[in-house]
């Protein structure tokens, strides 16, 4: 037997030996990946701030359409600028961040897998993100005037995803190759299941997407004859930024709810396989970027041909309905382990459960708005549906930060304000979302600032525009918590969860090397293997 | 104190297989993307009545084409060749078959510029123009990421690390990869015109 307490005999790799400039080219030029993700989270959440900021502008802009806030040319490329930097430049990174963090950690290895490839892909998204920003801001990006900022936007954009597609490339690698001695792939953490089965379709989708960006650049470039010129660009490069796609960026979500819940539940989570199948039906959704295509239903398809049935019906189930499976399986499982245990509430899990609820309502909602019958095509319907996806996914990423910022920084945030904090952000993505689902019915139309329809549109419009803004200061008050906390807040301890997977097993934060020595595991949650019984909350 | 056995010395990780199976999967979608667009905008060009998709006047120079696809028959064998030769820690055959894959895939490029040149396509001409030089342009930069594979796989075996096998047999699987991708774009872009 041996200790896995490792910072008894290694020193962690903050320990403080680097200062000044020193310090600066060590995070700039380093490979360790908690490091690495942590730039990833905090780059994340910069990027978060400036597009959650748009979005409470786009939202004042339509809910008083009598004054024009923003100039009427400039809306339409705003609005792209909100779905590419939520989308890239917020969601996908701040996922892929988190994962990058913890996944080695969580299945016992020393380091990820290609470590440089992953800093030079956290460089490639940095460097993309921020031309992509600057040349939308510039006039540049889908709809675009200065022709010049707009291939530079399409160029930036592929430097973004081949950043993205290195780093998921790395965090998939990693759980394929080096997990600790025991941990077969049915003992792998929840977690870290989500983020494989999410790399995986990040790796699988995303080349697609670079496919026509490389297309559309170059017509773009030298003669424009094909794709529609600057306002043809998101007809083409759209579906990347769109139901069902973006239902693979956000399948980690699951597997955080479903870990915290485990955890909070103080029990192991049954049936892991069954979970396992929900989250690789989420991931299913992969393949609906291969095809590039938005498979929509009429309602009477029942009353066709077999034929027809199986033309229309079946991809739109592999697409949409299957990823429905999968959440309800996982929700399902977690309220079940939930409800047999008496859970400690804490923040973390807050916020993974409102933000896989957030994810599964617009899942739920996206089935319906692809029925062709309910007439909800071209109407902002979708961007209620994006907008849980989107903002459900973040404020989970946001409770993953939570949980495992302890683990990281050494310190840990408080609870209370944190739960507070994850109520608001439910809050406001609940009322940035939901009236655009009742001004979908009503006909407001998508990605126009000014519209004249039956409904009482300056309600359902102020009522999201509140949404958005609950939702910035909820970013707002999550990062100033978190720069309180993890620069000068109270030491974490260990294992501060009284979790059961490997990262709480070495110290907080972690030694260079994440564990002294490599450990064989005989369970999917070797830390509560060795927690005697009468400390499991068993009583429950 | 919590407490796990400690475990023997890990097992042979096959980290860059692995990670070299992922890129070729992410690979297979970029250029099966690129192709499905292509054969899109195809058939909606020749939907219309009277419509084309080649440009008149632009002759695709078949023979070189051709020549290119046969190319990846001997890569292929070579590439093989090279694992072949590493499993019997055979430093000067490993990198005999190294270079000629190399060299076989700079013939490859010197096809593919051979074939810029006779076709003599100017890029602005439309839909057909651009999205030739972008589906075959993507596929040079493969194949230049492929050579420069077949450069590091050579020099870490050549340098003395002759455990290393696993990248060779990597490096084979992304000339395979190549391989197939080439097959499909020539009959996609050259061959259904």
């Amino acid at each position: 037997m041996t200790t896995i307490d490792t910072h008894v005999t290694t020193a962690p790799a903050d320990a403080g030996a680097e200062r000044g400039s020193a310090g600066v080219v060590a995070w700039i030029t380093t490979t360790d990946h908690k490091r690495l993700g942590r730039m990833y989270i905090v780059a994340s959440l910069l990027a978060l701030l400036g597009v959650a900021t748009v979005g409470l502008l786009l939202g004042l802009e339509r809910a008083d359409t009598s004054t024009d806030l923003i100039d009427a040319g400039a809306v339409s490329q705003l609005f792209s600028a909100y779905r590419v930097g939520l989308t890239f430049c917020v969601l996908v990174p701040l996922l892929l961040g988190v994962a990058t963090a913890i996944v080695p950690l969580q299945v016992g290895a020393r380091s990820l897998a290609f470590p440089r490839l992953a800093a030079a892909g956290f460089y490639a998204w940095l460097i993309g993100s921020g031309i992509v920003i600057g040349a939308i801001a510039a006039n540049g990006g889908p709809g675009g005037g200065d022709s010049r900022m707009v291939a530079l936007f399409l160029v930036a954009h592929i430097l973004l995803l081949v950043g993205l597609l290195a780093g998921a490339a790395s965090v998939a690698t990693t759980i394929l190759t080096t997990r600790a001695p025991g941990m077969n792939m049915r003992r792998v953490p929840l977690f870290s299941w989500s983020a494989l089965v999410g790399a995986l379709g990040l790796l699988l989708a995303l080349p697609v997407l670079v496919g026509a960006l490389v297309y559309v650049y170059i017509d773009y470039r030298y003669g424009r004859g094909g794709f529609g010129g600057n306002k043809g660009i998101m007809t083409w490069i759209g579906f990347g930024f769109t139901q069902p796609l973006t239902f693979v960026y956000a399948v980690p979500v699951f597997g955080f709810a479903v870990e915290v819940i485990a955890v909070a539940s103080g029990r192991r989570m049954p049936m892991r396989g069954v979970v396992f199948t929900g989250i690789g039906l989420i991931g299913v959704t992969a393949l609906s970027g291969i095809s590039q295509q938005v498979f929509s239903v009429p309602a009477n398809l029942l009353y066709g041909s077999f034929r027809a049935f199986l033309e229309v019906f079946v991809p739109y189930a592999l697409f949409n309905l299957l990823p429905v499976l999968g959440g309800f399986i996982v929700i399902a499982v977690g309220a079940k382990a939930l409800s047999s245990g008496r859970p400690r509430f804490t923040a973390p899990l807050v916020f993974g459960l409102t933000g896989a609820l957030l994810v599964f309502a617009g899942m739920v909602a996206n089935a319906v708005y692809l029925v062709g019958d309910a007439h909800l095509g071209g109407t902002v319907f979708e961007e209620g549906v994006w907008l849980s996806m989107g903002y459900g996914a973040l404020l989970a990423a946001l409770g993953a930060t939570a949980y495992w910022g302890p683990k990281l920084w050494g310190r840990s945030m408080p609870d209370m304000p944190l739960v507070g904090i994850a109520l608001l952000g439910f809050v406001g993505a609940a009322l940035a979302s939901v009236p655009l689902y009742v001004a979908g019915f009503a006909d407001q139309p998508a990605d126009a600032a000014s519209f004249d329809y039956s409904g009482p549109q300056e309600l359902w419009n102020w009522v999201s525009a509140a949404g958005h803004a609950l939702m910035v200061l909820t970013v707002l008050a999550f990062i100033g918590l978190a720069l309180r906390a993890f620069t000068g807040g109270p030491s974490a301890g260990d294992d501060p969860w009284d979790a059961q997977t490997l990262e709480w097993a070495t110290s907080s934060p972690p030694p260079a090397d994440n564990f002294a020595e490599i450990h064989t595991v005989a369970s999917a949650e070797p830390l509560l293997d060795l927690k005697p019984l009468d400390t499991q909350r068993s009583d429950a | 104190m919590l407490s796990l056995p400690a475990a023997p010395a890990p097992a042979p990780r096959r980290q860059v297989f692995v990670g070299t199976a992922l890129a070729c999967a992410a690979g297979t979608t970029l250029v099966g993307g690129m192709l499905a667009m292509w054969m899109r905008f195809r058939d909606d060009a020749l939907s219309i009545t009277g419509g084309t998709w080649v440009p008149k006047g632009v002759v695709i120079p078949g023979v070189a084409t051709n020549v290119m696809l046969i190319a990846f028959l001997p890569i292929c064998v070579f590439a093989q060749w090279a694992v072949y030769a590493a499993r019997r820690d055979d430093r000067p055959n490993t990198a005999l078959a190294l270079a000629l894959v190399a060299l076989l895939g700079l013939a490859v490029i010197n096809g593919q510029v051979f074939v810029y040149s006779q076709m003599n396509l100017a890029a602005a001409g439309g839909a057909f123009n651009s999205m030739f030089y972008a589906v075959t342009g993507t596929f040079v930069l493969l194949t230049i990421i492929g050579m420069g594979f077949s450069g590091i796989a050579a020099f870490r075996f050549l340098g003395g690390r002759t455990a290393d096998r696993e990248i060779v047999s990597a490096h084979a699987m992304y000339w395979y990869f190549l391989s197939v991708a080439y097959a499909a774009l020539w009959f996609v872009v050259y061959v259904t015109k």
